[in-house]
């Protein structure tokens, strides 16, 4: 049996709490086996995570829901495992997240999610704990300074439908810097820089502090795995860490599904009743200029070996496209190889997967590019236009752009695609590839039925 | 036309910039005289320098340096990261190039002139660490409550929109924020800028920006699309109760009524009814107004008389439905309250126009507001290249080169700009740096005496 020993110095107090601040790597004796199965463990909390927040969950929802995740996927038959567990997954997951600025944002995110929603199923004693482990040094508000501006803090109250202060009601008063997602809603009375936060609010200031502390590790472990840890743990932890990077947790839309395979002569046909809206895009950009720029051929390009279009009919694909403008020979100079890249080598152990829409959307097309995802990176008029394009219906539209300004395009995105297929999608839409092959199973139901002479007039 | 003495300028404009000479009177030959004697060089130096110009042991001689300047040059030709050690570089540079637009961005981590030196390092550390909070008001965002122009116009009738957010925002910041140092500048043509310049607003993070720019937003839907105001909960925001009552209610009831005849047609009309989600009182006003239509003969005005009814319907006795009380402040709101560009205020590496720069478009100068005094601000009267260049023109040739600017219109904005902004912010620079080193050497007395 392996026993992998972090390099990392020790924590100089034994944590008590049951919500670790994971400011210090544990000293701890792990399986190499454990370490990996803990990280997916927790990985699936975090996907889980995503998945809620970009359905457009309420904060009581994600709190029952990160609850939930967290009991199925990280119990432990050993309750004094269940601690170790939380911080080395952790730590473990630290090392796959923090090697790109993409990656750090999404891992900074859902952990603080995360730890938001543990933090506020603690009793009020842990919370005052945790409070006094982050050495926040605020004082409460002093009776006097409170009687002059209590008038205000009631308004403010009764503006976000809180319950009114008492008189006896503990407020802290923190530098407005410190709880900007508070000052952002509006939810506290600042005046000349302070913060007048609640008790009830506090939670939003602990995160702020978890957040930062952990934005800083991320940086810093990134600068560790670079200039040491990849290089010292090559055989040991590094392939565990690049494994782990690029294992998507849901089905793997790098093998193309049970519709698999379709021709080129199929995919106008395809793209117009099964694509969304991302991919249809970038396909029709494509037909029109006959060119796509490195970050839209990838898109694409995935996608389709994802939706079945085998290597030779990638290439033949593309090739008719590009040689209209840059011709055939320097179509196979300078750009077959990426898409006999895109399908990966043999002996390969990781194959280029196709992107998921956590990924699409966290994408920073520029000027010339088309990739990225429509609900987040199209200005509100050119989004209406493609959706009436692709036949949404006006009051659907509606719909679909007021989740696109709550920013939850996944949900966008899923409207959409109930719009046009005229059925639910509980599932919601999470991949692009999971769009198409939904899409297809219903169409092909459809048609199924109406070959039984069973259609409904539509 | 302008004469003045220095025909060595002139011959270094080549004639193909005098062929692009652009509208009134803004012109790449009148804009290297307006740079070679009246641009601010060493104002602006010793602004964005922040005290950091090597006299305190404790300053950061790098500083300005690592400070990004853009200019755009004649042809839209765009320079980025251009960045300079000191005074002379800076005034050199704008000397010589002319650029029709400085744009100043962020303060890097290292100078930005040499960032691809540092990328090679692989840890990115180029990165922006300081920067002025800045607001972007532009009054071609107000089109849909503005009668009298649409897009880059401006007249005295709708200008007022932008000296209400100038209050809106100033008070604000000053009140619930704390800040101290703001500059506000007009934009040259059709709004406003705002530079926030205390050491703790060049120092916020991005998310904590957002924050910010977050708390002055009432619009509903996404920043650009100012659909609409929805105003929630069972009573506003102390901020938005002041904002409401010291500056918009007054204003849209004194000013932009009338000036806007916001009532004056049933299409104007609809627009605010429309606003109201109660088929019954909208439908009794109409009546009201279509049989009233014939026999105005009232003296009065028509756009007030008609806001007050529309008042007194929503606030009366049986209509007391909290929603349809809000309706007023929601209908106020929608008209009045400022409407902030947000995508500029949030990331610390947005650009934004140098004060003092030309437009190229109208020849206006981005002179410096006083926000106590905004509402006596006309856009108008601001002074442009060509009327500066005949003004030095006619002061004719005088011995202290330094004070040429004082002899133009551009003069007072240049002194409003030292006395109220640079030197307390200068002042508030040089003491925050002095019980920072104060501090530093407590410190090491301290650990010394250990
Ligand atoms: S949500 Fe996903 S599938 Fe839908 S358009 Fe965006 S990236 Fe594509
Ligand atoms: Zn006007």
């Amino acid at each position: 049996m392996e026993i992998v020993r972090p390099q990392w110095k020790p924590p100089s107090n034994d944590i008590v709490s049951t919500l670790p601040l994971y400011r210090s790597a544990p000293a701890l004796e792990v399986r190499l086996e454990d370490f990996e199965l803990y990280a997916m463990d927790r990985l699936r909390v975090l996907k889980g995570i995503s998945d809620g927040l970009s359905r457009g969950k309420k904060p009581e929802e994600m709190k029952n829901l990160v609850n939930d995740l967290w009991k199925v996927n990280m119990k432990h038959p050993q309750a004094s495992e269940v601690f170790n567990k939380d911080v080395i997954s952790h730590f473990v997951l630290r090392l796959v997240y923090c090697r790109t600025e993409d990656l750090r944002k999404w891992f900074l995110s859902m952990e603080t999610a995360l730890f938001r929603h543990r933090f506020r199923l603690l009793t009020a004693d842990s919370q005052r704990a945790l409070l006094a482990e982050l050495g926040l040094p605020y004082k409460a508000v002093a009776r006097a300074e409170f009687e002059v501006i209590k008038e205000k803090l009631v308004q403010v109250a009764r503006s976000i439908s809180q319950p009114i202060p008492s008189s006896d009601a503990i407020f802290y008063k923190v530098p407005f810097e410190e709880v900007p997602e508070l000052v952002a809603g509006r939810r506290i009375f600042i005046c000349k820089g302070h913060a007048y936060v609640a008790m009830n609010q506090v939670v939003s200031l602990v995160v702020t502090q978890f957040r930062s502390l952990l934005s800083k590790a991320l940086i810093l472990t990134n600068r560790k795995w670079t200039s040491m840890i990849r290089e010292q743990e090559k055989d040991r932890l590094t392939p565990i860490v690049e494994s782990l990077c690029s294992s998507y947790l849901g089905p793997d839309y790098s093998q193309p599904n049970e519709f698999a395979e379709i021709s080129v002569k199929d995919i106008d046909l395809v793209a117009k009743s099964s694509f969304p809206l991302c991919m249809r895009h970038l396909f029709e950009k494509l037909r029109e200029d006959h060119h796509l720029k490195h970050g839209g051929r990838m898109q694409l390009g995935l996608f389709l070996k994802g939706v079945g279009l085998k290597l030779d009919d990638a290439l033949a694909f593309w090739k008719a496209e590009f040689s209209q403008k840059v011709g055939a020979e320097r179509f196979d100079k300078e750009y077959a190889y990426s898409i006999r890249h895109n399908y990966g080598r043999e002996g390969k152990r990781t194959d280029y997967t196709p992107y998921s829409c956590q990924k699409i959307i966290s994408l920073t097309p520029s000027v010339g590019d088309h990739h990225g995802c429509p609900y987040r990176h199209f200005s509100e008029d050119n989004l209406r236009a493609a959706l009436s394009r692709m036949g949404v219906n006006n009051g659907a539209v509606e719909d679909v752009m007021d989740k696109v300004r709550n920013r939850h395009y996944q949900l966008a995105c899923t409207l959409t695609f109930e719009a046009i297929h005229g059925l639910s999608c509980d599932a919601g839409i999470n991949h692009p590839n999971q769009y198409f092959s939904d899409s297809q199973k219903i169409l092909k139901l459809k048609s199924h039925s109406s070959e039984q002479g069973e259609s409904t007039a539509d | 036309m302008v004469e003045i003495d220095n025909g060595r300028d002139d011959m270094l404009i080549d004639g193909q910039r005098l062929g692009n000479a652009a509208t009134d009177g803004f012109n790449a030959n009148y804009l290297k005289l307006y740079y070679g004697k009246l641009f601010p060089h060493a104002d602006i130096f010793k602004w964005l320098s922040y005290a950091n110009d090597g006299k305190h042991p404790a300053c950061d001689k790098s500083y300005f340096g690592r400070r990004e300047f853009s200019f755009t040059l004649d042809n839209d030709i765009y320079l980025r990261f251009q960045s300079f050690s000191n005074e002379s570089e800076l005034e050199n540079s704008i000397k010589e190039k002319c650029p029709f637009k400085i744009d100043i961005g962020p303060v890097y981590s290292v100078d930005p002139a040499k960032r691809h030196a540092y990328s090679q390092s692989g840890n990115n550390v180029f990165t922006p660490v300081e920067r002025e909070l800045i607001f972007d008001i532009d009054i071609s965002d107000y089109d849909n409550v503005r009668y009298c122009c649409s897009g880059a116009d401006v007249c005295l009738d709708c200008w007022p929109l932008m000296t209400v957010a100038i209050k809106v925002i100033d008070i604000s910041l000053r009140d619930d924020f704390g800040f101290n140092h703001i500059l506000w500048v007009f934009s040259g043509r059709r709004g406003v800028h705002c530079w926030v310049c205390d050491g703790k607003a060049r120092r916020l993070t991005n998310e904590q920006r957002t924050a910010i720019a977050d708390y002055f937003r009432v619009y509903k839907g996404n920043e650009n699309s100012s659909k609409g105001v929805s105003l929630t909960g069972h009573a506003l925001h102390p901020f938005l109760v002041r904002s409401y009552t010291e500056v918009l209610k007054d204003f849209f009831e004194t000013k932009l009524l009338s000036s806007q005849n916001l009532f004056s047609t049933q299409e104007r009309y609809e627009k605010i009814l429309e606003m109201i989600p109660d088929e019954s009182v909208t439908s009794e006003i109409r009546g009201k107004w279509e049989s009233s239509k014939r026999s105005s003969i009232s003296k009065e005005d028509i756009n007030v008389v008609r806001w007050e009814q529309l008042k007194h319907t929503l606030q009366s006795g049986q209509k007391k439905a909290q929603g349809l009380r809000r309706c007023v402040e929601e209908i106020v709101f929608s008209f009045t309250y400022p409407r902030i560009d947000m995508e500029v205020s949030k990331h610390m590496n947005h650009l934004l126009k140098a004060p003092f720069c030309v437009h190229p478009k109208t020849g206006r100068v981005c002179v410096p507001i006083d926000p106590k005094h905004c509402e006596e601000f006309d856009p108008t009267l601001v002074p442009t290249l060509s009327q500066l260049l005949e003004e030095l023109n006619i002061g004719g040739l005088r011995a202290d080169d330094d004070n040429e600017c004082d002899r133009t219109s551009l003069g007072k904005s240049l002194s409003f700009f030292r006395s109220s902004f640079l030197r307390p912010l200068l002042k508030s620079c040089k003491e925050e740096m002095e019980s920072l080193h104060n501090a530093k050497l407590q410190q090491s007395k301290n650990s010394l005496s250990w």
